[in-house]
């Protein structure tokens, strides 16, 4: 009976007594899960176009960032050290064409997926040998003072990752509903024959959507740079986005978003007040245990098309 | 079958007043660098025309269409002799990209429609390759909406939640919205109660004479194809078998018994059916 009560009855009484203190634990986890949300992002867009588990995605975060840290070490400004990353990831997406997809053209998914981990070995390595695998800290002038609003304590950092993930969600949408070649990626996306046939150049499109997935890696890696310092673990916070994933279902980009909320908010919540049942360091493990479970009633997720077999 | 190899003065297939907008030449289609699947088709399609392909399962019909708009090379097959001409040149080097610029597109069997798409998304998505301005294309959206009513009233619903009819209406649109010289409209009748498929057949009828568009036709309900088709082939096992205007082919005993399902002499058994000889030789 007492165990029933600490688990199921005096948690929630928790969260009633001080809505001001659960109020913060959601918009921290709210916050959080912002920042899933852009990684598991990038998976969804190459996924979705290409029909490719890119097991490289967080290297890609984690490159882009080194990058972009590397060029401002050199003394370019923040704004020519964006543009320059932009470039990079551009070019980057060009070589994976030309090098892998290019020559894989119809193989089995298994050895795409085999072959964007051996990316990811390629991209660390490079990355680190061009920029130096010591740590850094990634300063590109974001505001981050705690201020209060109603008596809970923000922090303009998360506000600022949250609002840019929030812009970067809607550029995405309307790019891709609202113009020739979003409607083409889509396309794509449902039906690569068809695609073919009506004159959609493959090539060019995948091209487009790693370039994007690039972009929004940047943009992720940015944002948990300036957080945890540009390092090789940053690559890690790809496997935070597999929950992410497998809530929201692999194809869908509003699936992403809602299941990184869902996580983030989730773990936080899970941490302040199951936490302490369990020993604490829920966090690290709420998000597996969670996607357990959907996969195991829910395997196509919250928002997905289909159930994934390809993986 | 007395032709011999190097007769060579074979006349055009359909009047000889029009050139061949589409020239097949002895191909030879290669799967995976083992399987050989057409053994030598020729073929041509005169401008305007509508040609019908027949023939049963696996005659080779939709790799015949699939080596002309080069969707080959994303399944690991390969033209690997002969020659494919549009308009005078040589296409098949070319991407489906290139061709569709050039006026040729395919209508994959099994109404591949965008099923996440919206109707009216996944005719926008047949305007891909164009570049004469939005007021253009969507000028050619009511003017296939024109052709297909239907679809217009269905034009923001998902294309997967439509019927079958409406989405074999909506890849033939979508086809259309690329401003095609040539359809390859492979099965437009599978899996359509026929009423549907007399619809489908009507409006390809009126696309070529209102829209000026060529058709080449892959079809196995050959009654069908052979009522609205000038031409037709008959492919068996890779090969052309045998080939004539609509109107004799309709009236040969072994189309009407074989795939017309009318014989003089009642039930026959299965034994006694004879197969084609390859009559047709190739152009030098």
């Amino acid at each position: 009976m007492e165990i029933l009560n600490a688990f199921f009855v005096a948690p929630f009484v928790d969260m009633g007594s001080d809505y001001i203190f659960f109020a913060e634990v959601v918009i921290a986890g709210v916050l959080t899960g912002v920042m899933y949300s852009l990684v598991a992002l990038g998976f969804v867009l190459i996924f979705k176009a290409s029909g490719v588990f890119n097991f490289s995605q967080g290297v890609m975060v984690l490159f882009a960032a080194l990058t972009l840290v590397g060029l401002m070490e050199h003394g370019a400004p923040v704004w020519l050290a964006l543009i320059g990353t932009v470039l990079v990831m551009i070019a980057l997406a060009f070589a994976v064409e030309w090098v892998m997809l290019r020559r894989l053209v119809n193989q089995e998914e298994i050895v795409l997926f085999m072959s964007t981990i051996g990316l990811s070995f390629v991209l660390q390595g490079l990355g680190e040998m061009v920029w130096g695998s010591n740590v850094k800290a990634l300063d590109i002038g974001i505001p981050s003072e705690p201020f209060e609003v109603g008596g809970i304590l923000l922090n303009e950092f998360d506000l600022f990752a949250a609002a840019s993930g929030a812009v970067l969600v809607g550029v995405l949408a309307v790019f891709f509903h609202y113009t020739r070649i979003g409607r083409a990626l889509r396309a794509v996306a449902d039906d690569h024959q068809a695609a073919l046939s009506v004159g959609i150049p493959l090539r060019t499109i995948w091209i487009i959507v790693w370039s994007v997935a690039g972009m929004v890696g940047l943009v992720a890696g940015i944002m948990w740079g300036a957080k945890s310092g540009v390092q090789f673990s940053l690559s890690l916070i790809a496997l935070k986005a597999l929950p992410v994933l497998i809530l929201g279902g692999f194809t869908s980009v509003p699936g992403a978003i809602v299941g990184g909320l869902i996580i983030g908010v989730g773990e936080k919540i899970a941490e302040i007040y199951w936490g302490p049942l369990f020993g604490g360091a829920i966090e690290n493990w709420f998000a597996y245990v969670l996607a357990l479970v959907f996969l195991l009633f829910r395997p196509q997720g919250l928002f997905g098309e289909k159930i994934i077999e390809r993986v | 079958m007395s032709e011999s190899p190097s007769s060579s003065q074979q006349q055009p297939a359909v009047g000889a007043d029009r050139p061949p907008a589409l020239l097949v030449n002895n191909i030879e289609v290669i799967y995976d660098h083992v399987i050989l699947v057409l053994k030598g088709v020729s073929l041509e399609v005169p401008e305007g025309g509508i040609v019908a392909l027949l023939g049963a399962n696996g005659a080779g019909k939709t790799t015949t269409l699939k080596a002309i708009s080069n969707l080959l090379g994303a399944e690991r097959g390969d033209v690997t002799k002969g020659s494919i001409e549009f308009s005078g040149e040589r296409v098949d080097r070319m991407t489906p990209n290139d061709l569709v610029r050039r006026g040729v597109i395919q209508v994959m069997e099994g109404r591949h429609c965008f099923e996440h798409l919206t109707i009216e998304e996944n005719l926008l998505t047949g305007s891909y390759t164009r570049s004469d301005g939005r007021a253009a294309i969507l000028n050619d959206l009511d003017m296939v909406y024109g052709y297909f009513p239907q679809l217009k009233e269905r034009r923001n619903a998902q294309a997967g939640y439509t019927s079958g009819g409406e989405q074999q209406m909506c890849v033939i649109g979508r086809a259309l919205m690329s401003r095609p010289k040539m359809i390859l409209l492979d099965e437009p009748s599978m899996g359509l109660a026929p009423q549907l498929v007399e619809g489908i057949f009507e409006t390809v009828k009126r696309l070529n004479e209102e829209e000026g568009v060529s058709f080449l036709l892959a079809e196995q309900n050959t009654d069908m194809a052979l009522k609205y088709a000038k031409y037709g082939y008959i492919l068996e096992n890779g090969r052309v078998v045998l080939d004539g205007a609509a109107a004799a082919l309709r009236q040969n005993e072994d189309v009407k018994e074989f795939y017309l399902g009318i014989s003089a002499s009642g039930r026959k058994s299965y034994r006694d059916t004879k197969h084609y000889k390859r009559r047709k030789r190739w152009l030098a």
